[in-house]
């Protein structure tokens, strides 16, 4: 097991640099760096444009210097905990980010939970009581859960809590908390705000992970063994939650590898309808602005995101399934 | 029963399990000699529910193809009195006679907020009817007509008709829903177009030859579906100059939706190639010396065709939500183009939809036309491989 998990854990390095060099070929995609763009908003705002500076801005982040040189800055700037400065925001990334990455996390975990906490039993269920109404209400749900863009959901919702309460659903915060230091008072209020973002995320993926659930247990459910166990005299609830649910939540485990960074990834649409302080709509502005540091910190966020995810799934699924880990 | 050539006849048709909805006279002949299509076909007409949706597909598919025809106004035309009209509903029926109509509506300026406010005006009636004259648009390339499915009886008329009501600009809705039904079903199709093909020649490179080839095909689509997709989605499309023409951002979105879009593709089709190699048909072609393109493309690839078209079906709209959320954000299309994306960033925050609810309709759109592949695909899918579940 150990010896698994420190393979799993070499591998770690070796993705994260292919990724990195995906983000950074991703940020230095658009034509003229951020320093034109600086400049450009400097003349607009009408202040003069400084030479001296725009020499010394272009070599600390070694923008006059060939892609690779500029690529290996970067990173020797990020390992050394220096995520550099925000030119659209006018503060250091690390600061602006620090708060919304721990509330990005917070909600993707809360969503996570909501996920299987409803998707694990309307599996067994529609699996259990095969072509009974509940199992078709939850796969008419699923069709509608699938063909449904999460922005609409949220949209609809937002406009239903409008329209009949006539409250404004947005926001993690109520506004007298919103740049409050934190207290419990301010957990209190966030944990107010946070089910309606969990819900619009988590009913997307509950869809799809009910349905993986009820064709798994069915497989397992026409096995000789469970004949055997209900011909023993076993009750048949006993008998389904102890032997085939187990087997079956199985390839669901390793369902999380994907989950896990699609619920953070997936997040940046709701996050911007609802106008939510996590990093999704600072990708956005940092990418419509052509902040370009900021994009590329939080592009590769999100990929350290996506291997963590993949990390934990085959781990867990090693403890799970002892042919993973011997094979 | 024995022939007197000693060839035994096919044995009276037993229901099959799978098939039970044959009627034997049916199947007496045609069961044995039916080519897969064929079966295909019959196992899918019993599904209703996919046959039903696949109905409301093509509806949507013709609509996309003569948008003009469907339009009732031209959809970049903005009337500056004519802002946030709220849809009016069409009536069939005026005092027992079949005749189309609309209750007119009429504007009043509000005056505390100044803002436009509409009230139905019962007492006129804007009198409609099929194939009307309108504006002159090109149906299906160069042909120019001004005959629409629907609209003013008096065609000079200025008389507000707005079927899904007006945006913020005074443009007609339902002409704006229905020439953006015709971009949007294209970019899915393209872009699945695009991923097909290299779904199919990576997925099969890989299945085929094996070893290093697949296992270095194999590792880059394990790299690429483990990418969030939004963010890079969004930090592609966010890399297209702003100065690109409405036909270079389509293409380059079809292009970024396509490029990740393959992986799961190519996955099912290396799956079919490995089983397939080790196939008696397979070997036999190879060794009585078929080129390895005939063994290929006559032999392995009719067996998926079926297959291919399941997944095809089932990817288009997968597509087609992509580029909702792309031109949503405002990193897809841009106006003047119009998709079902651009057309729902009128409804992005809480004052447009609380001032206007109609601007989420073309949600609407999105939904149904998923929602209806989905079930098609499905259908399809479970017609063309009855073994899979």
């Amino acid at each position: 097991m150990l010896q698994y998990i420190v393979k799993r854990l070499l591998l770690l390095p070796f993705l994260l640099v292919i990724f990195s060099i995906f983000a950074f070929i991703i940020i230095q995609a658009p034509p003229g760096d951020f320093v034109t763009s600086y400049i450009a908003d400097l003349a607009a705002s009408g202040s003069s444009v400084d030479q001296a500076q725009i020499d010394a801005l272009r070599e600390r982040y070694g923008l006059d210097q060939p892609m690779h040189i500029q690529y290996l800055k970067w990173m020797g700037r990020i390992v050394t905990g220096d995520l550099g400065f925000s030119l659209d925001w006018r503060k250091p990334i690390k600061e602006l980010i620090a708060e919304r990455l721990m509330l990005t996390v917070l909600l993707g975990l809360f969503t996570f939970v909501f996920t299987w906490l409803l998707a694990i039993p309307i599996g067994i269920i529609s699996a259990v009581k095969q072509y009974s109404f509940l199992d078709y209400f939850f796969s008419v749900f699923n069709y509608f859960g699938v063909a449904t863009p999460t922005f609409m959901t949220a949209l609809i919702l937002m406009w239903l809590a409008f329209s009949v309460f006539g409250v404004s659903i947005t926001g993690l915060f109520s506004p007298e908390f919103v740049d409050a230091p934190w207290s419990m008072a301010r957990a209190e209020d966030l944990l107010r705000h946070i089910w309606l973002p969990m819900i619009i995320l988590g009913l997307d993926g509950t869809a799809r992970l009910a349905r993986i659930m009820r064709a798994n247990l069915l497989d397992e459910l026409n096995k000789p063994y469970v004949e055997m166990a209900r011909a023993k005299g076993m009750s048949e609830w006993k008998l389904v939650i102890k032997y085939p649910v187990r087997l079956s939540l199985n390839p669901l485990v390793s369902t999380i590898g994907w989950y896990l960074p699609l619920i953070f990834s997936g997040s940046v649409i709701v996050a911007t309808v609802l106008n939510l302080p996590t990093i999704g709509p600072m990708l956005l502005r940092s990418l419509t602005n052509q902040d370009m540091f900021l994009a590329g910190t939080i592009v590769m966020i999100y990929l350290f995101l996506a291997v963590i995810g993949t990390l934990i799934s085959d781990i867990l699924l090693a403890w799970l399934d002892p042919r993973i880990r011997m094979g | 029963m024995v022939t007197p050539t000693g060839i035994t006849d096919p044995p009276t048709p037993q229901p099959i399990p799978d098939m039970p909805h044959y009627s034997p006279e049916e199947e007496v002949d045609s069961i044995y000699v039916a080519p897969n299509w064929k079966l295909v076909w019959w196992r899918f007409r019993k599904h209703r529910l996919a046959v039903g949706s696949t109905f409301i597909v093509i509806l949507i598919a013709i609509v996309a193809l003569l948008p003009g025809f469907f339009s009732t106004k031209d959809p970049h035309e903005s009337v500056a009195a004519d802002l946030l009209i709220p849809p009016q509903r069409l009536h069939f029926f005026d005092e027992g006679k079949l005749q189309l109509f609309v209750y007119a509506i009429e504007g009043a300026r509000n005056p505390e907020t100044l803002r436009m406010e509409w009230q139905t005006d019962y007492e006129n009636k804007v009198l409609l009817r099929l194939f009307s004259q309108g504006y002159t648009y090109e149906i299906l390339g160069p042909i120019e007509t001004d005959i629409h499915l629907i609209g003013l009886i008096d065609s000079d008329s200025d008389e507000p008709f707005h079927l899904l009501g007006t945006d913020r600009l005074g443009r007609d809705q339902w002409s704006r829903l229905v020439y953006g039904t015709r971009t949007s079903l294209s970019i899915g199709l393209v872009a699945v177009l695009i991923s097909t093909v290299l779904g199919i020649f990576l997925g099969g490179l890989s299945g085929y030859y094996g070893g290093t080839t697949d296992m270095i095909i194999q590792r880059l689509i394990e790299l690429l579906q483990s990418l969030p997709a939004i963010p890079i989605w969004l930090a592609l499309s966010a890399a297209m100059p702003r100065t690109w023409s409405v036909e270079q951002t389509y293409l380059a979105i079809t292009v970024i939706l396509a490029l990740i879009g393959w992986t799961t593709l190519a996955r099912e089709i290396r799956g079919r190639f490995l089983s397939l190699r080790e196939e008696d048909f397979v070997v036999a072609a190879k060794l009585s010396g078929s080129k390895e393109t005939r063994v290929v493309f006559r032999h392995m690839m009719p067996t998926m065709y079926s297959h291919i078209s399941a997944s095809v079906t089932l990817a288009i709209p997968v597509m087609i939500i992509s580029e909702t959320f792309l031109s949503f954000l405002g990193l897809g299309l841009r106006p003047p183009a119009i998709s079902w994306g651009v057309l729902l960033q009128e409804a992005q925050n809480l004052q447009s939809i609380a001032l206007a609810p109609w601007l989420l309709l073309p949600g609407l759109a999105v939904i149904i036309t998923v929602l209806t592949m989905n079930i098609m695909g499905d259908g399809l899918r479970d017609a063309a491989d009855p073994y899979s579940h």
